[in-house]
Protein backbone atom coordinates (compact mmCIF):
# COMPACT_ATOMS: atom_id res chain seq x y z
CA UNK A 1 0.00 0.00 0.00
CA UNK A 2 1.42 3.30 -1.31
CA UNK A 3 1.47 5.37 1.65
CA UNK A 4 1.60 8.88 -0.03
CA UNK A 5 -1.80 9.22 -1.41
CA UNK A 6 -3.22 7.96 2.26
CA UNK A 7 -1.40 11.02 3.97
CA UNK A 8 -2.69 13.26 1.38
CA UNK A 9 -6.39 11.54 1.44
CA UNK A 10 -6.11 12.22 5.55
CA UNK A 11 -5.03 15.88 5.12
CA UNK A 12 -7.72 16.57 2.10
CA UNK A 13 -10.58 14.93 4.71
CA UNK A 14 -9.20 16.31 7.46
CA UNK A 15 -8.99 20.23 6.00
CA UNK A 16 -12.60 19.47 4.70
CA UNK A 17 -13.99 18.72 7.62
CA UNK A 18 -11.80 20.99 9.83
CA UNK A 19 -13.37 23.68 7.98
CA UNK A 20 -17.11 22.38 8.04
CA UNK A 21 -17.11 22.25 11.76
CA UNK A 22 -15.32 26.12 12.73
CA UNK A 23 -17.38 29.00 13.50
CA UNK A 24 -14.62 31.58 12.32
CA UNK A 25 -15.78 31.54 8.81
CA UNK A 26 -12.27 32.81 6.96
CA UNK A 27 -10.38 30.17 8.83
CA UNK A 28 -13.17 27.64 7.10
CA UNK A 29 -12.14 28.87 3.54
CA UNK A 30 -8.46 28.84 4.27
CA UNK A 31 -8.88 25.20 5.44
CA UNK A 32 -11.08 24.35 2.41
CA UNK A 33 -7.92 26.08 0.26
CA UNK A 34 -5.92 23.76 1.72
CA UNK A 35 -8.00 20.78 0.95
CA UNK A 36 -8.10 21.94 -2.89
CA UNK A 37 -4.22 21.97 -2.76
CA UNK A 38 -3.94 18.68 -1.29
CA UNK A 39 -6.27 17.20 -4.21
CA UNK A 40 -4.10 18.60 -6.83
CA UNK A 41 -0.99 17.53 -4.83
CA UNK A 42 -2.64 14.34 -5.43
CA UNK A 43 -3.37 14.87 -9.11
CA UNK A 44 0.57 15.60 -9.08
CA UNK A 45 1.12 12.27 -7.32
CA UNK A 46 -1.04 10.10 -9.84
CA UNK A 47 1.01 11.86 -12.92
CA UNK A 48 -1.49 13.75 -13.77
CA UNK A 49 0.49 17.28 -14.15
CA UNK A 50 -1.85 19.50 -16.23
CA UNK A 51 -5.01 18.40 -13.95
CA UNK A 52 -2.90 19.65 -11.11
CA UNK A 53 -1.62 22.65 -12.37
CA UNK A 54 -4.89 23.67 -13.60
CA UNK A 55 -6.35 22.64 -10.37
CA UNK A 56 -4.24 24.63 -8.22
CA UNK A 57 -4.81 27.74 -10.78
CA UNK A 58 -8.23 27.77 -10.89
CA UNK A 59 -9.04 26.46 -6.95
CA UNK A 60 -6.41 27.69 -5.20
CA UNK A 61 -5.78 31.67 -7.43
CA UNK A 62 -9.43 32.38 -8.54
CA UNK A 63 -11.78 30.06 -6.76
CA UNK A 64 -10.76 30.62 -3.46
CA UNK A 65 -10.47 35.16 -4.04
CA UNK A 66 -14.09 34.60 -4.70
CA UNK A 67 -15.02 32.74 -2.11
CA UNK A 68 -13.22 34.89 0.35
CA UNK A 69 -14.08 38.31 -1.26
CA UNK A 70 -18.01 37.03 -0.95
CA UNK A 71 -17.21 36.35 2.76
CA UNK A 72 -15.36 39.68 3.03
CA UNK A 73 -18.53 41.22 1.51
CA UNK A 74 -21.31 39.76 3.11
CA UNK A 75 -19.95 40.29 6.71
CA UNK A 76 -22.10 42.77 8.81
CA UNK A 77 -19.55 44.10 10.53
CA UNK A 78 -15.63 44.16 9.20
CA UNK A 79 -14.67 41.92 11.62
CA UNK A 80 -17.41 39.98 12.21
CA UNK A 81 -16.94 36.75 11.20
CA UNK A 82 -18.10 34.40 13.33
CA UNK A 83 -21.33 32.37 12.44
CA UNK A 84 -23.98 31.51 14.94
CA UNK A 85 -24.30 27.47 14.86
CA UNK A 86 -27.52 26.27 12.42
CA UNK A 87 -30.82 25.53 13.38
CA UNK A 88 -31.39 21.64 13.28
CA UNK A 89 -33.81 22.11 10.75
CA UNK A 90 -31.53 23.51 8.25
CA UNK A 91 -28.93 20.98 9.59
CA UNK A 92 -31.56 17.74 8.78
CA UNK A 93 -32.22 19.73 5.05
CA UNK A 94 -28.18 19.96 4.41
CA UNK A 95 -27.51 16.47 5.26
CA UNK A 96 -30.35 15.05 3.31
CA UNK A 97 -29.15 17.28 0.15
CA UNK A 98 -25.53 15.93 0.83
CA UNK A 99 -26.74 12.62 1.36
CA UNK A 100 -28.44 12.90 -2.19
CA UNK A 101 -25.54 14.00 -3.94
CA UNK A 102 -23.07 12.08 -2.63
CA UNK A 103 -25.48 8.98 -3.19
CA UNK A 104 -25.38 10.03 -6.89
CA UNK A 105 -22.05 10.26 -7.36
CA UNK A 106 -21.55 6.85 -5.57
CA UNK A 107 -24.11 5.22 -7.55
CA UNK A 108 -22.62 6.60 -10.79
CA UNK A 109 -19.03 5.29 -9.76
CA UNK A 110 -20.10 2.26 -8.89
CA UNK A 111 -22.03 1.40 -12.34
CA UNK A 112 -19.19 2.92 -14.39
CA UNK A 113 -16.87 -0.15 -15.74
CA UNK A 114 -13.56 0.82 -15.12
CA UNK A 115 -10.53 -0.38 -17.49
CA UNK A 116 -8.53 -2.44 -15.95
CA UNK A 117 -4.78 -1.50 -14.97
CA UNK A 118 -2.83 -2.36 -18.15
CA UNK A 119 0.92 -2.70 -17.26
CA UNK A 120 2.37 -0.05 -18.98
CA UNK A 121 1.25 3.51 -17.02
CA UNK A 122 -0.16 5.85 -19.98
CA UNK A 123 1.63 9.23 -20.28
CA UNK A 124 -0.21 11.66 -21.57
CA UNK A 125 1.47 14.95 -22.45
CA UNK A 126 -0.21 18.26 -22.72
CA UNK A 127 -0.16 18.64 -26.46
CA UNK A 128 -2.30 14.83 -26.53
CA UNK A 129 -4.12 16.40 -23.96
CA UNK A 130 -4.84 19.34 -26.16
CA UNK A 131 -5.77 17.43 -29.46
CA UNK A 132 -8.38 14.94 -27.08
CA UNK A 133 -10.22 17.77 -25.93
CA UNK A 134 -10.67 20.12 -29.13
CA UNK A 135 -11.62 16.57 -31.14
CA UNK A 136 -13.33 13.67 -29.94
CA UNK A 137 -14.65 15.63 -26.44
CA UNK A 138 -15.12 18.96 -28.38
CA UNK A 139 -18.70 18.65 -27.76
CA UNK A 140 -18.52 18.51 -23.36
CA UNK A 141 -15.91 21.34 -23.73
CA UNK A 142 -18.22 23.04 -26.03
CA UNK A 143 -21.69 22.66 -22.69
CA UNK A 144 -19.39 23.09 -20.21
CA UNK A 145 -18.10 26.18 -22.37
CA UNK A 146 -21.95 27.49 -22.51
CA UNK A 147 -23.09 26.66 -19.33
CA UNK A 148 -20.36 28.70 -17.69
CA UNK A 149 -20.75 31.90 -20.03
CA UNK A 150 -24.74 31.77 -19.35
CA UNK A 151 -23.64 31.92 -15.52
CA UNK A 152 -21.33 34.67 -16.27
CA UNK A 153 -23.88 36.19 -17.92
CA UNK A 154 -26.63 36.06 -15.43
CA UNK A 155 -24.10 36.69 -12.77
CA UNK A 156 -23.55 40.58 -14.82
CA UNK A 157 -27.15 40.98 -15.17
CA UNK A 158 -27.71 40.43 -11.21
CA UNK A 159 -24.70 42.80 -10.67
CA UNK A 160 -25.93 45.19 -12.96
CA UNK A 161 -29.47 44.87 -11.57
CA UNK A 162 -28.22 46.20 -8.34
CA UNK A 163 -25.57 48.80 -9.56
CA UNK A 164 -26.19 52.59 -8.17
CA UNK A 165 -25.23 55.02 -10.90
CA UNK A 166 -22.38 56.48 -9.08
CA UNK A 167 -20.18 56.15 -12.15
CA UNK A 168 -18.71 59.20 -13.59
CA UNK A 169 -18.38 61.06 -10.29
CA UNK A 170 -14.55 62.09 -10.01
CA UNK B 1 19.09 20.95 -14.60
CA UNK B 2 18.77 19.58 -18.28
CA UNK B 3 21.49 18.83 -20.97
CA UNK B 4 19.69 19.36 -24.42
CA UNK B 5 21.99 20.61 -26.45
CA UNK B 6 23.06 19.54 -29.95
CA UNK B 7 25.71 21.42 -31.40
CA UNK B 8 28.48 21.68 -29.20
CA UNK B 9 29.22 25.04 -27.35
CA UNK B 10 31.96 26.30 -25.91
CA UNK B 11 33.53 25.77 -21.83
CA UNK B 12 32.14 28.93 -20.90
CA UNK B 13 28.61 27.52 -21.96
CA UNK B 14 29.21 24.41 -19.84
CA UNK B 15 30.93 25.94 -17.06
CA UNK B 16 27.43 25.47 -15.00
CA UNK B 17 28.00 21.75 -15.78
CA UNK B 18 31.71 21.32 -15.29
CA UNK B 19 31.35 22.41 -12.19
CA UNK B 20 28.42 20.75 -10.83
CA UNK B 21 29.76 17.68 -11.93
CA UNK B 22 32.77 18.26 -10.01
CA UNK B 23 31.12 18.22 -6.85
CA UNK B 24 28.62 15.31 -7.93
CA UNK B 25 30.50 13.00 -10.18
CA UNK B 26 31.73 10.60 -7.69
CA UNK B 27 28.18 9.95 -6.16
CA UNK B 28 26.55 6.88 -7.45
CA UNK B 29 23.11 7.39 -9.39
CA UNK B 30 20.38 7.84 -7.34
CA UNK B 31 21.97 10.26 -4.62
CA UNK B 32 23.91 11.95 -7.38
CA UNK B 33 20.30 13.18 -8.33
CA UNK B 34 19.28 14.21 -5.26
CA UNK B 35 22.87 16.25 -5.18
CA UNK B 36 22.16 17.99 -8.23
CA UNK B 37 18.49 18.88 -7.46
CA UNK B 38 19.34 20.40 -3.98
CA UNK B 39 22.46 22.12 -5.82
CA UNK B 40 19.89 23.47 -8.25
CA UNK B 41 17.72 24.69 -5.45
CA UNK B 42 20.69 26.06 -3.22
CA UNK B 43 22.22 28.07 -6.64
CA UNK B 44 18.68 29.66 -6.90
CA UNK B 45 18.39 30.47 -3.54
CA UNK B 46 21.45 32.16 -3.50
CA UNK B 47 21.41 33.95 -6.79
CA UNK B 48 17.99 35.46 -6.38
CA UNK B 49 18.95 35.86 -2.22
CA UNK B 50 22.01 38.24 -3.27
CA UNK B 51 19.64 39.94 -6.52
CA UNK B 52 16.81 41.23 -4.33
CA UNK B 53 19.58 42.37 -1.41
CA UNK B 54 21.23 44.37 -4.12
CA UNK B 55 17.85 44.86 -6.05
CA UNK B 56 16.96 46.75 -3.13
CA UNK B 57 20.30 48.77 -2.93
CA UNK B 58 20.16 49.71 -6.96
CA UNK B 59 16.25 50.96 -6.58
CA UNK B 60 17.44 53.23 -3.94
CA UNK B 61 19.95 54.17 -5.83
CA UNK B 62 18.13 55.22 -8.97
CA UNK B 63 15.44 56.35 -7.15
CA UNK B 64 17.14 58.78 -5.90
CA UNK B 65 19.35 59.40 -8.56
CA UNK B 66 16.09 60.23 -10.59
CA UNK B 67 15.00 62.48 -7.67
CA UNK B 68 18.58 64.21 -7.89
CA UNK B 69 19.59 62.91 -4.60
CA UNK B 70 22.87 60.53 -3.61
CA UNK B 71 20.63 57.71 -2.25
CA UNK B 72 22.33 55.46 0.95
CA UNK B 73 25.62 56.29 0.23
CA UNK B 74 27.48 55.83 4.26
CA UNK B 75 27.80 51.73 5.20
CA UNK B 76 30.57 50.72 2.94
CA UNK B 77 31.71 51.97 -0.18
CA UNK B 78 29.08 54.59 -1.63
CA UNK B 79 26.69 52.50 0.09
CA UNK B 80 27.57 49.41 -1.19
CA UNK B 81 26.78 47.17 2.41
CA UNK B 82 23.46 49.05 2.62
CA UNK B 83 21.50 45.77 2.12
CA UNK B 84 23.46 43.85 4.70
CA UNK B 85 22.63 46.88 7.13
CA UNK B 86 19.00 46.49 6.23
CA UNK B 87 18.93 42.72 6.90
CA UNK B 88 20.42 43.20 9.83
CA UNK B 89 18.60 45.55 11.43
CA UNK B 90 15.34 43.90 9.57
CA UNK B 91 16.46 40.57 12.10
CA UNK B 92 17.53 42.46 15.16
CA UNK B 93 14.08 44.07 15.31
CA UNK B 94 11.03 43.22 17.68
CA UNK B 95 8.40 41.11 16.08
CA UNK B 96 5.54 42.42 17.35
CA UNK B 97 2.01 40.56 16.74
CA UNK B 98 -1.03 42.36 18.41
CA UNK B 99 -2.99 41.04 20.84
CA UNK B 100 -6.09 40.49 18.76
CA UNK B 101 -4.28 39.44 15.85
CA UNK B 102 -4.98 35.82 14.66
CA UNK B 103 -1.22 34.12 15.46
CA UNK B 104 -1.24 31.40 13.40
CA UNK B 105 -2.32 33.43 9.73
CA UNK B 106 0.09 36.10 11.07
CA UNK B 107 3.01 34.04 11.30
CA UNK B 108 1.94 32.22 8.16
CA UNK B 109 1.32 34.71 5.69
CA UNK B 110 4.72 36.10 5.09
CA UNK B 111 6.38 32.36 5.16
CA UNK B 112 3.30 31.25 2.53
CA UNK B 113 4.04 34.64 0.36
CA UNK B 114 7.96 33.96 -0.30
CA UNK B 115 7.23 30.03 -0.30
CA UNK B 116 5.10 30.67 -3.45
CA UNK B 117 7.14 33.30 -4.81
CA UNK B 118 9.96 31.34 -4.29
CA UNK B 119 8.30 28.05 -6.38
CA UNK B 120 7.95 30.40 -9.21
CA UNK B 121 11.27 30.53 -10.07
CA UNK B 122 11.85 26.87 -10.40
CA UNK B 123 10.75 26.46 -13.82
CA UNK B 124 12.44 29.52 -15.96
CA UNK B 125 14.53 28.06 -17.99
CA UNK B 126 18.31 30.62 -17.30
CA UNK B 127 20.84 29.35 -19.73
CA UNK B 128 20.52 26.82 -22.13
CA UNK B 129 21.84 23.93 -19.82
CA UNK B 130 20.04 25.85 -16.88
CA UNK B 131 16.41 24.71 -16.53
CA UNK B 132 15.78 23.64 -12.65
CA UNK B 133 12.85 21.67 -13.30
CA UNK B 134 11.61 21.21 -17.35
CA UNK B 135 8.25 20.44 -16.81
CA UNK B 136 5.50 19.40 -19.65
CA UNK B 137 2.88 22.03 -18.37
CA UNK B 138 5.81 24.64 -16.55
CA UNK B 139 3.76 28.10 -17.96
CA UNK B 140 0.42 26.59 -16.16
CA UNK B 141 2.81 25.51 -12.90
CA UNK B 142 4.54 28.90 -12.67
CA UNK B 143 1.09 30.69 -12.67
CA UNK B 144 -0.70 28.73 -10.30
CA UNK B 145 2.47 29.16 -8.29
CA UNK B 146 1.71 32.74 -8.70
CA UNK B 147 -1.92 33.02 -8.21
CA UNK B 148 -1.79 30.85 -5.02
CA UNK B 149 0.19 33.83 -3.34
CA UNK B 150 -2.72 36.09 -3.53
CA UNK B 151 -3.85 33.79 -1.02
CA UNK B 152 -0.76 35.00 1.19
CA UNK B 153 -1.44 38.32 0.67
CA UNK B 154 -5.36 38.49 2.21
CA UNK B 155 -4.13 36.33 5.23
CA UNK B 156 -1.57 38.90 6.07
CA UNK B 157 -4.72 41.52 5.86
CA UNK B 158 -6.87 39.68 7.85
CA UNK B 159 -4.77 38.45 10.28
CA UNK B 160 -3.98 42.02 11.81
CA UNK B 161 -7.20 42.14 13.20
CA UNK B 162 -6.79 46.07 11.73
CA UNK B 163 -9.05 48.32 9.40
CA UNK B 164 -6.41 49.23 7.14
CA UNK B 165 -4.79 45.99 6.69
CA UNK B 166 -8.32 44.52 5.71
CA UNK B 167 -9.15 47.05 2.97
CA UNK B 168 -6.07 46.11 1.75
CA UNK B 169 -6.45 42.73 1.61
CA UNK B 170 -10.18 43.72 -0.17
CA UNK B 171 -7.96 45.83 -2.48
CA UNK B 172 -5.39 43.08 -3.37
CA UNK B 173 -7.99 40.38 -3.85
CA UNK B 174 -9.85 42.97 -6.46
CA UNK B 175 -6.62 43.72 -8.01
CA UNK B 176 -5.22 40.14 -8.22
CA UNK B 177 -8.16 38.67 -9.56
CA UNK B 178 -8.57 42.10 -11.82
CA UNK B 179 -5.19 41.65 -13.22
CA UNK B 180 -4.82 37.82 -13.33
CA UNK B 181 -6.99 38.04 -16.50
CA UNK B 182 -4.88 40.08 -19.43
CA UNK B 183 -2.20 38.38 -17.77
CA UNK B 184 -2.98 34.84 -18.61
CA UNK B 185 -4.86 35.87 -21.86
CA UNK B 186 -1.59 37.39 -22.86
CA UNK B 187 0.65 34.70 -22.92
CA UNK B 188 -2.20 32.36 -24.37
CA UNK B 189 -0.55 33.36 -28.24
CA UNK B 190 2.56 32.40 -26.88
CA UNK B 191 1.47 28.95 -26.04
CA UNK B 192 -1.02 28.99 -29.86
CA UNK B 193 2.04 30.01 -31.65
CA UNK B 194 4.82 28.04 -30.09
CA UNK B 195 2.35 24.66 -29.79
CA UNK B 196 3.97 24.07 -25.97
CA UNK B 197 3.45 24.90 -22.47
CA UNK B 198 6.82 24.09 -21.33
CA UNK B 199 9.21 27.02 -21.36
CA UNK B 200 11.94 25.23 -22.88
CA UNK B 201 9.81 24.60 -25.53
CA UNK B 202 9.20 28.46 -26.02
CA UNK B 203 12.43 29.56 -25.43
CA UNK B 204 13.31 26.80 -28.65
CA UNK B 205 10.78 27.81 -30.51
CA UNK B 206 12.48 31.23 -30.49
CA UNK B 207 15.60 30.56 -31.48
CA UNK B 208 17.51 31.32 -34.80
CA UNK B 209 18.01 34.87 -36.60
CA UNK B 210 17.48 35.85 -39.98
CA UNK B 211 20.25 37.85 -41.41
CA UNK B 212 22.33 36.82 -38.77
CA UNK B 213 20.68 39.95 -36.63
CA UNK B 214 17.11 39.91 -36.57
CA UNK B 215 16.02 37.46 -34.33
CA UNK B 216 12.67 35.36 -34.22
CA UNK B 217 11.68 36.40 -30.33
CA UNK B 218 8.03 37.06 -30.23
CA UNK B 219 8.26 40.63 -28.86
CA UNK B 220 9.52 41.38 -32.88
CA UNK B 221 5.98 40.17 -33.85
CA UNK B 222 2.47 42.24 -33.77
CA UNK B 223 0.83 40.04 -31.68
CA UNK B 224 4.09 39.74 -29.32
CA UNK B 225 4.78 43.04 -29.03
CA UNK B 226 1.07 43.74 -27.77
CA UNK B 227 1.08 40.81 -25.46
CA UNK B 228 4.66 41.89 -23.93
CA UNK B 229 3.09 45.22 -23.06
CA UNK B 230 -0.10 43.72 -21.54
CA UNK B 231 1.82 41.25 -19.99
CA UNK B 232 4.16 43.59 -18.26
CA UNK B 233 1.36 46.08 -17.05
CA UNK B 234 -0.54 43.26 -15.66
CA UNK B 235 3.05 42.14 -13.80
CA UNK B 236 3.13 45.05 -12.09
CA UNK B 237 -0.14 44.52 -10.81
CA UNK B 238 0.49 41.48 -9.62
CA UNK B 239 3.80 42.32 -8.15
CA UNK B 240 2.13 45.40 -6.49
CA UNK B 241 4.84 47.36 -8.00
CA UNK B 242 3.89 51.53 -8.41
CA UNK B 243 1.44 52.48 -10.04
CA UNK B 244 -0.73 49.80 -9.25
CA UNK B 245 0.75 48.77 -4.93
CA UNK B 246 -2.66 50.17 -4.31
CA UNK B 247 -3.07 47.52 -1.40
CA UNK B 248 -0.09 49.35 0.28
CA UNK B 249 -0.57 52.61 -0.68
CA UNK B 250 0.73 54.76 2.38
CA UNK B 251 -0.95 57.92 1.67
CA UNK B 252 -4.31 56.41 2.49
CA UNK B 253 -3.99 52.76 4.33
CA UNK B 254 -0.42 53.23 6.29
CA UNK B 255 1.12 50.39 4.85
CA UNK B 256 -1.24 48.00 3.79
CA UNK B 257 -1.66 44.79 4.59
CA UNK B 258 1.81 45.72 5.85
CA UNK B 259 0.60 47.89 8.69
CA UNK B 260 0.77 44.86 11.47
CA UNK B 261 3.61 44.02 10.67
CA UNK B 262 7.43 44.48 12.34
CA UNK B 263 11.18 42.97 12.27
CA UNK B 264 11.83 39.97 9.63
CA UNK B 265 8.08 38.96 9.04
CA UNK B 266 8.14 42.73 7.33
CA UNK B 267 11.23 41.96 5.80
CA UNK B 268 9.64 38.67 4.22
CA UNK B 269 7.04 40.59 2.77
CA UNK B 270 10.09 42.65 0.74
CA UNK B 271 11.71 39.66 -0.26
CA UNK B 272 8.84 37.93 -1.46
CA UNK B 273 7.71 41.11 -3.83
CA UNK B 274 11.18 41.03 -5.26
CA UNK B 275 11.11 37.52 -5.97
CA UNK B 276 7.79 37.64 -7.22
CA UNK B 277 9.06 41.00 -9.62
CA UNK B 278 12.41 38.56 -10.56
CA UNK B 279 10.15 35.70 -11.60
CA UNK B 280 7.73 37.88 -13.37
CA UNK B 281 10.58 39.24 -15.52
CA UNK B 282 12.04 35.73 -16.39
CA UNK B 283 8.52 34.78 -17.79
CA UNK B 284 8.48 37.66 -19.39
CA UNK B 285 12.00 37.09 -21.16
CA UNK B 286 11.43 33.26 -21.72
CA UNK B 287 7.77 34.13 -23.44
CA UNK B 288 8.43 36.98 -25.44
CA UNK B 289 12.48 38.46 -25.10
CA UNK B 290 13.78 35.11 -26.75
CA UNK B 291 14.74 33.57 -23.12
CA UNK B 292 18.47 32.84 -23.09
CA UNK B 293 18.95 33.12 -27.10
CA UNK B 294 21.82 35.94 -27.62
CA UNK B 295 19.87 38.74 -30.18
CA UNK B 296 22.58 38.25 -33.05
CA UNK B 297 24.37 34.91 -34.00
CA UNK B 298 27.69 36.92 -33.62
CA UNK B 299 27.21 37.15 -30.40
CA UNK B 300 26.71 33.80 -29.62
CA UNK B 301 30.19 33.51 -27.86
CA UNK B 302 28.79 35.09 -24.53
CA UNK B 303 27.38 32.41 -22.35
CA UNK B 304 23.50 32.14 -22.70
CA UNK B 305 22.85 32.44 -18.61
CA UNK B 306 24.49 36.30 -19.15
CA UNK B 307 21.89 36.99 -22.19
CA UNK B 308 19.81 35.89 -19.75
CA UNK B 309 20.84 37.71 -16.77
CA UNK B 310 20.94 40.97 -18.58
CA UNK B 311 17.44 40.80 -20.09
CA UNK B 312 16.79 40.28 -16.95
CA UNK B 313 17.99 43.24 -15.38
CA UNK B 314 17.03 45.94 -18.08
CA UNK B 315 13.37 44.69 -17.13
CA UNK B 316 13.33 45.44 -13.93
CA UNK B 317 15.58 48.40 -14.25
CA UNK B 318 12.30 49.13 -16.25
CA UNK B 319 10.41 48.17 -12.94
CA UNK B 320 12.29 50.62 -10.65
CA UNK B 321 12.09 53.65 -13.46
CA UNK B 322 8.41 52.98 -13.66
CA UNK B 323 7.93 53.56 -10.15
CA UNK B 324 9.96 56.61 -10.22
CA UNK B 325 7.71 58.11 -13.43
CA UNK B 326 4.17 57.19 -12.92
CA UNK B 327 1.81 57.75 -10.44
CA UNK B 328 -0.65 56.10 -8.50
CA UNK B 329 -3.39 55.06 -9.75
CA UNK B 330 -6.88 55.52 -8.34
CA UNK B 331 -9.05 52.37 -7.28
CA UNK B 332 -11.26 52.66 -10.19
CA UNK B 333 -9.17 53.45 -12.58
CA UNK B 334 -6.98 50.60 -11.86
CA UNK B 335 -10.45 48.66 -12.03
CA UNK B 336 -11.13 50.59 -15.34
CA UNK B 337 -7.85 49.51 -17.08
CA UNK B 338 -8.09 46.50 -16.61
CA UNK B 339 -11.05 45.29 -17.47
CA UNK B 340 -12.07 47.98 -19.85
CA UNK B 341 -8.90 48.22 -21.45
CA UNK B 342 -6.40 45.22 -21.13
CA UNK B 343 -8.89 42.77 -20.95
CA UNK B 344 -10.32 43.68 -24.71
CA UNK B 345 -6.96 44.05 -26.22
CA UNK B 346 -5.70 40.68 -24.56
CA UNK B 347 -9.21 38.79 -26.37
CA UNK B 348 -8.25 40.69 -29.54
CA UNK B 349 -4.47 39.89 -29.54
CA UNK B 350 -5.86 36.09 -29.88
CA UNK B 351 -7.09 36.65 -32.95
CA UNK B 352 -4.27 38.87 -34.43
CA UNK B 353 -2.22 35.65 -33.12
CA UNK B 354 -4.51 33.71 -34.79
CA UNK B 355 -3.74 35.66 -37.76
CA UNK B 356 -0.17 35.61 -37.49
CA UNK B 357 -0.61 32.23 -37.65
CA UNK B 358 -2.49 31.26 -40.78
CA UNK B 359 -0.54 33.89 -42.76
CA UNK B 360 2.43 32.07 -42.03
CA UNK B 361 2.57 30.63 -45.29
CA UNK B 362 2.30 33.92 -47.76
CA UNK B 363 5.37 34.87 -49.78
CA UNK B 364 8.19 36.95 -49.82
CA UNK B 365 5.62 39.54 -51.72
CA UNK B 366 2.72 39.46 -49.30
CA UNK B 367 5.29 39.96 -46.01
CA UNK B 368 4.30 43.70 -46.56
CA UNK B 369 0.60 43.04 -46.30
CA UNK B 370 0.97 40.93 -43.32
CA UNK B 371 2.82 43.34 -41.68
CA UNK B 372 0.39 45.79 -42.19
CA UNK B 373 -2.51 44.09 -41.23
CA UNK B 374 -0.64 42.76 -38.43
CA UNK B 375 0.31 46.41 -37.20
CA UNK B 376 -3.66 47.86 -37.93
CA UNK B 377 -4.78 45.07 -35.60
CA UNK B 378 -2.77 45.66 -33.17
CA UNK B 379 -2.94 49.66 -33.11
CA UNK B 380 -5.96 50.48 -34.30
CA UNK B 381 -8.19 48.98 -31.51
CA UNK B 382 -5.48 50.05 -29.39
CA UNK B 383 -6.91 53.87 -30.07
CA UNK B 384 -10.27 53.15 -30.22
CA UNK B 385 -10.33 51.82 -27.22
CA UNK B 386 -7.99 54.21 -25.54
CA UNK B 387 -9.87 56.89 -27.39
CA UNK B 388 -13.50 55.43 -25.50
CA UNK B 389 -11.94 55.25 -22.38
CA UNK B 390 -10.24 58.61 -21.99
CA UNK B 391 -13.22 60.56 -23.64
CA UNK B 392 -14.88 62.97 -21.03
CA UNK B 393 -11.91 63.37 -19.11
CA UNK B 394 -9.81 66.04 -20.68
CA UNK B 395 -8.13 68.01 -21.60
CA UNK B 396 -8.25 69.85 -17.90
CA UNK B 397 -9.56 73.32 -17.28
CA UNK B 398 -7.86 75.09 -14.34
CA UNK B 399 -10.51 77.48 -12.57
CA UNK B 400 -8.88 79.69 -10.02
CA UNK B 401 -10.35 81.39 -7.10
CA UNK B 402 -11.52 84.65 -7.79
CA UNK B 403 -10.01 87.73 -6.08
Amino acid sequence: MNVVPLILGIVILASAGTALSLQNIVRSVLLLVLSWFGIAAFYLWAGAEFAAFAQALVYGGAVSMVVLFAVLLTRRGHLDTAVPPPPPGRLLGALLAGGAVAGVIAATVIRTPFASSSDEIPVLAVRRLGTLLMGPHAAALLVTGVLLTAALLGAVVIAAGAKDDKEGAP
Amino acid sequence: MTAGATEPDSWLERLPLIARDLVTGRLPGPWRWIAESLIAIAVVFAVFGLLFAFLTLAERKVLGRIQNRPGPNRAGWGGILQPFADGIKMLTKEDIVPRTADPVLHFLAPVALVCFSLLSLAVIPYGRHLAPLDLDSGVLYFFAAGASSELAVFMAGWAGRNKYSLLAAMRALAQLISYELPLLLSLVPVVMLAGTLSPSGIVAAQSGWSAGFIPHWHILTPWGFAGFAIFMVAALAEANRSPFDLPEAESELIAGHLTEYSGFKYALFFMAEYFAMCALSGMAVTLFLGGWHAPAAALQFIPSYAWFAIKILVLLLGFIWIRATLPRLRIDQLMRLAWKFLLPLALINLLTAAFWHLSAGWGAGAQPLRWGLGLAFVAIPFFIIGRRLSSGLGPRTYRYAAP
